[in-house]
């Protein structure tokens, strides 16, 4: 596809952008977007992080509009944020507006992160029940693996493990 | 404490060390963000939550486990002039958005300056962590120890799916953002450098200038970090930043030795004039200021300019930007005159450089 602005150059920057709910589509070669001062995030110009996530979260799919609560019904209850202002601003009112756009989360995170579940550390004061899960999550990847590999004693070993890990959770 | 004592010197105290292939890494910094569960994070507080959260945050600070790294000052934003508070973001102890736009905003200072936690920024609490050189895992281990500190006392809002929560989704998850930032000249002589950042940039990596999101790459120094914060564990996020940047690290020396043995007269050339223009110029701008000092720095990685020091270097990156520029300054302000004064400046410190 060739720049939209100076159809010469192969574009290589492609985005949407919405202003009062009326998107347009861009495709632009890195020196006209440099010119029209609609730079990627990272290099230098007007366009923030911000501006360039509330494209994101205006854009939504026929699906995922069937499934999730319509944006103007949806509103956080403890800090009053409502979805609409949360895809404007780009950033959460409170930790609970997690929780309550939580249906809407996923393809957003999908985009920026590739990934929606948090992986890494956790706190050891109130986390001690998510260590332990990870854990044993962790226990049943190596059981797997040493009993495809017919490592029959060390397997009973993990086996063990996970009974007694498991045991302290229920209690 | 005033933050007069953060903004006397140019040069932190952990700038004045070395760390590894600091030829070519400046510095690595990790930064964590985490928020306290019970108020709102700080774009809706009211201004008595933001005071609480800084109050419950400066207790902290009484944690004798915080002792091992120097006492740390806490200093709150209302307290310091506009001009004391663009020095410590040219120091990068603060960001120009806590320096702004903060209501209630603080920041907690170590002696050595390699650790500084901002209060009531986009999030309510962001500890970095800064060192000389390579040596983004230590900055990470740092980073790490003082939160769980700070976990000790007070309940971050932590989600069992989503992770740490924070004000914007980009920082969600492991709210780190580790970053490095890299001197390039080679790679920028050579033009590979553009190939290089696009292929960095479709591997969740970010490349910025050195003043953070939306700055301009001057002088060949570019600010690379992790753009992904969920999925990812701190381990991953520090492994693939740190194989990155080694890799890159090799393309510059390689390109360094393509330099010397192809076009050694060319940049010998460059550097020298470089050299020549900072030390007699009468006049001269950030923006050349800042690309003649990479030459300058490029000649003696490269061998070719032998008794300066990068620490004068280092020094000069910082005293050079308006705030240190005007601070240093005594005398009145007509136009032009600040670019007499830089060019003056450069000037007294290579000869102090000078052997």
């Amino acid at each position: 596809m060739l720049c939209q602005e100076c159809g010469k150059r192969p574009a290589s920057l492609h985005f949407s952008k919405i202003v009062n709910g009326d998107k347009s589509e861009y495709h632009l070669c890195e020196t006209c977007a440099r010119e029209k001062g609609e730079l990627i995030p990272g290099t230098s110009g007007g366009f923030s992080i911000h501006n360039l996530l509330s494209g994101l979260l205006n854009f939504e799919t026929v699906e995922q509009g069937k499934r999730a609560a319509s944006p103007e019904n949806l509103r956080c209850e403890v800090c009053g944020m409502t979805y609409s202002q949360f895809s404007k601003l780009g950033r959460f009112g409170c930790s609970s507006c997690y929780k309550y756009f939580n249906d809407r989360l996923d393809p957003l995170f999908k985009r920026v992160h590739g990934n929606t579940v948090h992986t890494g550390k956790v706190p050891v004061r109130v986390g001690g029940e998510i260590r332990t899960k990870r854990q044993i999550e962790d226990l049943k990847r190596r059981l797997q693996e040493s009993i495809s590999q017919e490592e029959f004693e060390a397997a009973a070993q993990l086996r063990d493990q996970i009974r007694e890990l498991e045991r302290q959770i229920s209690e | 404490m005033s933050a007069i004592r953060f903004t006397e010197q140019p040069l932190s105290h952990w700038m004045k060390t070395t760390g590894a292939e600091s030829e070519i890494v400046i510095s690595s910094r990790v930064r964590i963000a985490r928020n306290l569960q019970e108020h709102p994070f700080p774009l809706l507080a009211t201004n008595r939550h933001l005071e609480e959260v800084q109050d419950e945050l400066k207790e902290v600070l009484g944690d004798p486990r915080l002792e091992v790294y120097g006492e740390i000052h806490p200093i709150e934003l209302s307290a310091l002039d506009e001009l004391n508070k663009k020095m410590l973001v040219e120091k990068h102890l603060i960001s120009p958005n806590l320096a702004n736009e903060s209501r209630n905003g603080a920041v907690f200072i170590s002696d050595d300056e390699s650790l500084s936690i901002m209060v009531n920024e986009e999030d309510h609490l962001r500890i970095q962590c800064l060192y000389p050189g390579f040596q983004l895992k230590e900055a990470w281990e740092k980073a790490t120890a003082v939160d769980d500190i700070f976990e000790d006392h007070v309940n971050f809002a932590f989600d069992d799916r989503r992770g740490y929560l924070t004000s914007c989704p980009t920082n969600v998850g492991t709210g780190l953002r580790a970053s490095v930032m890299m001197h390039l000249p080679a790679l920028v002589l050579t033009q590979q450098i553009n190939r290089i950042l696009s292929a960095v940039s479709q591997i969740g990596l970010t490349v910025r200038g050195i003043y953070g999101e939306g700055s301009e790459a001057m002088g060949n120094l570019f600010q690379i970090s992790n753009q992904i914060t969920l999925g990812q564990n701190e381990a991953e996020i520090i492994d693939n930043l740190r194989s990155v940047v080694l890799q890159i690290i090799g393309h510059e020396k390689t390109a360094r030795e393509r330099l010397l043995s192809e076009s050694r007269l060319r940049v010998t050339d460059r550097v020298m004039r470089s050299f020549g223009i900072l030390s007699y110029a009468a006049m001269i701008d950030s923006k050349e200021a800042a690309q003649r000092l990479s030459d300058v720095r490029l000649g003696i990685d490269l061998g070719l300019i032998e008794g300066i020091t990068p620490q004068c270097l280092n020094e000069l990156m910082v005293l050079t930007q308006p705030g240190f520029l005007y601070n240093n300054y005594e005398g009145s302000m007509e136009p032009g005159e600040m670019d007499t004064f830089r060019a003056r400046l450069i000037r007294e410190k290579l000869g102090k450089g000078l052997k």
